[in-house]
């Protein structure tokens, strides 16, 4: 590994395009069909944040000992107790015991996931998206000053009065680790089979499967809309590029709207390296699209079961609790009279 | 189909197998059937059964459905059954058990909550499923909960748990492709009739090419806690060739909140 570590090191100067050139006695694997063979379980789980840290600027990447040091002070921050008493207890309450992000940061030393633009920051939104979800935000507000809101998984408080009123997290639709692939909490997993003319990648997180068709195949007309959009797959070259629209504009992608046109690139550069790149194109939402890659690395482990939707106690436990709130406060409310 | 009688039933059973018997000779599979460079068959592509099971594996009649403000959209659709020798053998007391689940099945079915379906079901259900053929790992996805199984075709070691669709290993027996698949849990029924099983369900499934574009499918079950003997069933398996097949997302758990949720809604405390 050690090895390994610093032919990448060494890497950082030339571009990503050259990854591959350190193993010299690797070549890609293909499929019978001639194409990459993607084939695996790869796992994105790191410490580096999707946004890079303002105060690092247009630093794009770690220096060995920078990495080591943002490393620890990274583990040393998830691994406090961080419990404080209060209605937030049991959100504080996960640590890095909890959390399956790895003790590492990307291979390729960046300082943050996002490549582009070159703050590694997410750009603006647009005035028009902004209003939208500034108005959408005024709602939940103006709602939860009465009682009966709830926190959920995405630690806001917001109403609970119907299952909808729910994030997609919360409800085990969609964890927003699928479109683009992003590490989140734990289950960094994701396996890709191959057959022709199709690559399939069935996620952990809540067993969202994307069946890629790389037949030349159209998108579905725009009237269809799905949670994790539709995706179309070609390839340029010894790279499997994959196109998804027709999004509903619910989906986890950092302020997106239904306008998302998401293209990520996957290229095997090493024999236990799978680099992912994608770009953010939502021109009614974002200022300007953003892209970001992740150098998956290769894991022995088997995807298991996570069944989230079938063990959902938490939604009955919020809209229950929810509700019991509203009774308890028209209860008092009565009482006064 | 509801005025037959078993025993026309039973000849139905024995016409329909003799037909689906008729394999063709294995050279001519062998050039008609699109193949792996090792020589094995190639089942990549969009499937669906195309029968009544998913109902009532058993041969059953027409009937009324749940939701009579439906009509006909809801009702029961017929089926000769797809249970070699026609019946499901329960014990006792798992026979009781079926006859409360059928009692309760428009409310008690898991397919309602959209949970994972468990395997034969899935195969079965009144949606497609897809095939991704790997090289070391046979991937299903069905379009019914987004439920997916990765089949290891080589030792993966035992189940570290049980799960909604259980632990499958395959292998190749001839141009048969076995899956056997153990570790499920006891919370999924076979059908919308309260067919049901334990933890102790074993499944062998095996995927035959007919032709190019037909499997047939044989589910073995054995289940000593709820059978008294080991059963089949079995059934085609239809490819779908038109242009634009594929799977749709069906992320279904959209539809099962208010059956979930409902009770514990705000409409009596609202006003």
């Amino acid at each position: 590994m050690t090895h390994r570590w610093f032919s990448f090191t060494l890497l950082l100067t030339a571009m990503t395009p050259a990854f591959g050139q350190s193993e010299t006695s690797w070549t890609v694997p293909r499929t019978p069909d001639g194409h990459p063979d993607l084939q695996g379980i790869w796992t994105n789980k790191t410490v580096t944040p999707l946004e890079r840290p303002v105060a690092l600027g247009n630093k794009a990447f770690f220096t060995p000992e920078e990495a080591k040091e943002f490393t620890q002070s990274t583990l040393d921050r998830t691994n406090k107790d961080r419990r404080g008493g209060g209605v937030r207890d049991v959100l504080n309450a996960y640590n890095a015991f909890w959390w399956d992000s790895g003790t590492k940061v990307l291979r390729n030393m960046r300082t943050s996931i996002i490549t582009d633009p070159p703050d590694g920051r997410i750009p603006p939104l647009t005035p028009q998206r902004q209003a939208e979800l500034q108005e959408r935000a005024l709602a939940v507000k103006v709602r939860c000053e009465r009682p009966g809101c709830a926190i959920t998984n995405g630690g806001q408080s917001g109403p609970a009065d119907k299952p909808e009123d729910l994030d997609l997290m919360t409800r085990c639709i969609s964890f927003g680790t699928v479109v683009p692939m992003l590490p989140s909490a734990y289950n960094n997993d994701y396996q890709i089979v191959q057959g022709p003319g199709v690559v399939a990648i069935d996620t952990e997180m809540v067993h969202e499967v994307r069946r890629i068709p790389t037949d030349g195949s159209a998108h579905l007309p725009p009237s269809v809309r799905e949670w994790i959009g539709d995706p179309r797959g070609h390839w340029d070259g010894d790279t499997l590029v994959v196109d998804s629209t027709n999004f509903t504009g619910e989906t986890r992608v950092r302020g997106a709207d239904e306008n998302l046109h998401l293209i990520e690139r996957f290229t095997r550069v090493g024999p236990d390296t799978l680099l992912y790149q994608f770009t953010v194109d939502d021109p009614t939402a974002f200022t300007k699209p953003w892209s970001g890659e992740i150098p998956m690395a290769k894991t022995d482990g088997l995807l298991y079961e996570y069944a989230c939707h079938e063990g959902n106690i938490g939604m009955k436990d919020i809209i229950a609790a929810a509700k019991a709130d509203e009774k308890k406060a028209a209860a008092q409310a009565a009482g006064k009279k | 189909m509801a005025n037959l009688s078993g025993r026309a039933v039973l000849v139905m059973f024995c016409a329909t197998f003799t037909v689906l018997a008729q394999v063709p000779s294995s050279q001519k599979l062998q050039t008609i059937i699109s193949r792996t460079p090792k020589g094995k068959p190639d089942l990549t592509g969009v499937w669906q059964a195309l029968n009544t099971a998913n109902w009532d594996l058993q041969a059953h009649a027409a009937e009324r459905g749940p939701d009579p403000w439906t009509g006909v959209i809801s009702a029961v659709a017929p089926g000769p059954g797809v249970v070699e020798g026609g019946e499901i053998p329960y014990l006792p007391a798992a026979a009781a058990q079926r006859k409360q689940n059928y009692k309760n099945r428009w409310t008690a079915d898991p397919e309602i909550r959209c949970y994972m379906p468990g395997v034969p079901r899935a195969t079965y259900m009144p949606y497609p499923f897809q095939i991704i053929q790997g090289s070391d790992t046979v991937m299903i996805s069905y379009e019914f909960a987004d439920a997916v199984r990765l089949v290891s075709m080589g030792n993966p070691g035992p189940a570290p748990a049980d799960s909604w669709m259980g632990w499958s290993i395959g292998h190749w027996d001839g141009d048969t492709l076995v899956v056997d698949v153990t570790s499920q849990n006891d919370q999924t029924w076979f059908d919308r009739a309260g067919d049901f099983h334990s933890d102790a369900l074993h499944v062998v499934e095996r995927y035959t090419p007919l032709d190019a574009n037909i499997l047939m499918y044989e589910a073995a079950i054995e289940d000593p806690k709820v059978f008294s003997r080991p059963w089949k069933i079995s059934m085609p398996l239809y490819r779908h060739i038109e242009k634009n097949a594929q799977l749709m997302e069906f992320k279904c758990i959209s539809f099962s909140e208010d059956v979930l949720y409902g009770d514990l809604g705000k409409q009596e405390v609202s006003k």
